[in-house]
């Protein structure tokens, strides 16, 4: 089989994940693969936007931080404006995803000393 | 109570009517490709969600936070996720129920 055509790309969008998925379940209809990933991040989205945290075993976890409110400046006037509190999203990844990802740059260091 | 796996799997069964086998295939497989990107050194974009990025870090000093005692971070590769804008302006709206539990 050719090599997935996303290796060596910088990155890799949701389009491409897509792809990926669809030639790899080839018996599901193209449409019900994007329809599933698409719904998979409206999941996610819904989740934290109604506050609930996100828990992929292996992957990580998603959560929301507390920003206090604090006077912001217009950068343009120069003028103050009061900042209303807020939460932000927060991601943390769990320890397979970390210890991957750490290989791989020692991965990188070895062959480059080769 | 927080978002899982299986209650993402069993969301595609009841909203896109796949199966169980499909649906937990692709959920399972949508976090190893992923994954497996980032441990390649690729960035990962999903456009209104968020993009994965990878940061290479250098050695800092550090300490043993229950004895004081120092010791190196070594340097290391780290995930960071920067939130998309559409996230974040659903995000922003969110307000902590006055006596959540």
């Amino acid at each position: 089989m050719a090599p997935p055509a996303i290796l060596g790309k910088p990155t890799v969008t949701k389009s491409e994940l897509i792809n990926l998925l669809a030639e790899k379940y080839s018996h599901l209809a193209f449409k019900d693969v994007e329809s599933a990933v698409k719904g998979m991040i409206d999941h996610m989205t819904l989740a934290l936007s109604s506050g609930e945290r996100i828990e992929i075993r292996g992957f990580g976890s998603f959560s929301l931080h507390y920003r206090p409110p604090r006077i912001g400046r217009n950068p343009k006037t120069g003028g103050a404006v009061e900042l209303s509190s807020k939460f932000v999203p927060h991601f943390k990844p769990g320890k397979e995803l970390r210890d991957k990802v750490n290989q791989s740059r020692e991965k990188v260091k070895l062959t480059i000393s080769d | 109570m927080a978002l899982t796996k299986a209650d993402m799997v069993e969301k595609l069964f009841t909203e896109l009517g796949l199966n169980k086998k499909d649906a937990k295939d692709l959920v399972d497989q949508f976090f190893e490709e992923v994954k497996t990107a980032l441990a390649e050194g690729q960035s990962v974009k999903l456009s209104g969600f968020g993009n994965f990025d990878l940061r290479d870090k250098n050695q800092r000093p550090g300490r043993n936070p229950k004895t004081g005692e120092e010791i190196p971070i070594t340097e290391r590769r780290v995930v960071t996720f920067k939130p998309g804008q559409k996230l974040k302006v659903k995000v922003e709206a969110y307000v902590e129920p006055p006596s959540a539990s």
